[in-house]
């Protein structure tokens, strides 16, 4: 079997739009994310979405939009409180993360019945992406490649300089609430295809590669965004021809492959690479 | 109140974190042909000095004007270097890039850099002679080389002022004195401030000099009388003195007047 077969299936193709639609959010907010170095607000907002999916499922409300509901609240939680109230923000942040876990496992518990996909949203599951839910993450993307054009130069600012930002006269702390609302749709994008708790390494894996080739910071948006849609095609590939392998654990670990395969390339080829300068010089 | 040359003026500013008083009844005055270096010990708050004249930290009495206005609203006149200690080498910024965060206060949101903004970028890059660095990236320059893009994004607004915070912190010895030469060429025109624990080093080349440990005391010439260097540096004045004593003392002459 070819490795584009799987594409005649209808379920298939919704689940490479799914990819295709993360990717564009996860390049552009994992870049940001990266370079920031806010990675680990990244965990604590995702982790914290599924707050929103247990209080979905308790309310019968579409679980997405509860998550939706939480990693905003999230994001903008650990914004203000590490702010404002002048707690150590890596305190906050793991608070976040833990009660978001808790308050999903809590309402969980608390709805009649059994939870029968709660593990997708823990740990995605792409295949089963109904069409309705592309919809939404269109419209996560249409907030977020929207916010990167109109922003660009303010984002970048207050990424690389925030004082100097704040002296030009930029609403530097809007901007920031605004990055964090940024990774909080971004984590909603990303549910359907990794899960709440395998998101964070969708997100940075294929920036911090990237990084390493680039020292742009839009061609290194535009390299995530291809490497991102990269590994969930191979993932999702992968766990097709191999029933048994799920597609969100498959799309993190050839993600987290082709991160140590770059560390080692990388490695040996500059090291060649001075060895063969040495070599001119004597 | 305000004179005619005068471009920063801040009376009477006092203040204080935690109870603590960092700087006490300051009087300062900057003139737009002034060359002024601040000097004084870690901790003497040199740094919230500038801070209060951005409008980064504000005071807890006092006032402070630039060019009339509040530091809020002033501060677009006024250029700013940072010190850069904290720079992240991996962040992914070119130099062209860093130079035109200078005019984003002339810029607006969901705008790009238009020429006007692009043509200032270049010619502050030739100001400080480095317009062919400008496709490098940030992490890969030498701490003289960093020092001067910053100046020139400070520059790509016309200030009036130029506020450096420990310009030559992370400089060698020998990008030092180029670095002096192109601010005796910038000073022509825009009034220049810098603030530096060297003392050695900036009396030779700035017009006056300003003491501060908490307490600010201004003098007309670079040469220090002994009484303010120990009132500044709580330590005998010996100590530094020796360090380049004729570039920094004259020959020790308040001696032979007591």
């Amino acid at each position: 079997m070819s490795m584009f077969d799987f594409l005649s299936y209808e379920f298939m193709r919704n689940a490479l739009i799914a990819g295709l639609l993360a990717s564009i959010v996860c390049g552009i907010v994992g870049t940001l994310i990266v370079v920031r170095r806010i990675v680990f607000i990244g965990g604590g907002i995702s982790h914290a979405s599924f707050g929103g999916v247990g209080l979905g499922y308790y309310l019968s409300i579409h679980p997405l939009l509860g998550a939706l509901l939480f990693s905003l609240g999230s994001a903008i939680g650990i914004g203000l409180v590490s702010k404002h109230a002048k707690e150590r923000e890596d305190t906050v942040i793991g608070i976040f993360w833990a009660a978001g876990m808790a308050i999903g496992i809590f309402f969980v518990g608390l709805t009649p019945g059994y939870a029968p996909d709660l593990m997708s949203y823990l740990f995605g599951s792409i295949i089963v992406v109904p069409t309705s839910d592309l919809w939404l993450m269109l419209l996560l993307d249409l907030f977020v490649v929207g916010v990167v054009i109109l922003l660009y130069k303010e984002l970048q600012a207050i990424s690389f300089d925030e004082e100097y930002a704040t002296i030009a006269g930029l609403p530097v702390k809007f901007l920031y609430l605004l990055m964090l609302c940024m990774i909080a749709v971004t984590v909603v994008a990303l549910i359907r295809i990794v899960g709440v708790i395998l998101a964070i390494a969708l997100l940075t894996i294929p920036a911090a590669i990237s990084g390493k080739f680039t020292y742009d910071l839009k061609r290194m948006m535009t390299l995530s965004i291809f490497l991102s849609a990269l590994f969930i095609v191979i993932g999702l590939w992968l766990s097709f021809e191999f029933p048994g392998l799920r597609s969100g654990a498959t799309i993190i670990l050839v993600s987290a492959l082709a991160y140590a395969i770059t560390l080692i390339a990388k490695r040996f080829w500059t090291k060649r690479r001075s060895k063969q300068l040495l070599g001119h010089e004597a | 109140m305000r004179m005619e040359n005068e471009v920063v003026r801040l009376n009477n500013v006092t203040v204080s974190f935690n109870g603590e008083t960092i700087l006490k009844r300051i009087n300062f005055v900057v003139r737009e042909d002034d060359y002024i270096g601040i000097i004084g010990p870690n901790g003497g708050g040199k740094t919230t000095l500038l801070k209060v004249i951005l409008g980064l930290v504000s005071p807890d009495e006092g006032e402070i004007s630039i060019l009339g206005e509040s530091p809020e609203k002033g501060r677009r006149h006024i250029g700013y270097v940072p010190q850069f200690a904290e720079f992240d080498r991996a962040f992914p910024i070119s130099v062209w890039d860093t130079v035109l965060m200078g005019r984003l206060s002339q810029s607006s949101p969901f705008r790009r850099f238009d020429e006007e903004d692009k043509a200032k970028a270049e010619e502050s890059l030739k100001k400080v002679r480095i317009l062919g660095l400008k496709d490098r990236q940030m992490g890969s320059l030498s701490g003289g080389e960093r020092q001067r893009i910053y100046i020139a994004r400070a520059l790509t607004t016309d200030p009036k002022i130029l506020l450096l915070d420990e310009p030559t912190a992370s400089i060698d010895v020998e990008m030092e004195a180029g670095f002096y030469e192109l601010l005796n060429d910038l000073r022509k025109n825009v009034a220049i401030v810098l603030v530096s624990h060297d003392i050695s080093v900036i009396s030779v080349h700035v017009d006056r000099i300003a003491c501060l440990n908490r307490e600010l005391y201004v003098h007309d010439s670079t040469e220090i009388d002994a009484d303010i260097l120990e009132k500044t540096y709580k330590c005998p004045v010996e100590m530094i003195a020796h360090g380049v004593p004729h570039r920094v003392l004259r020959e020790h002459t308040h001696k032979s007047k007591r």
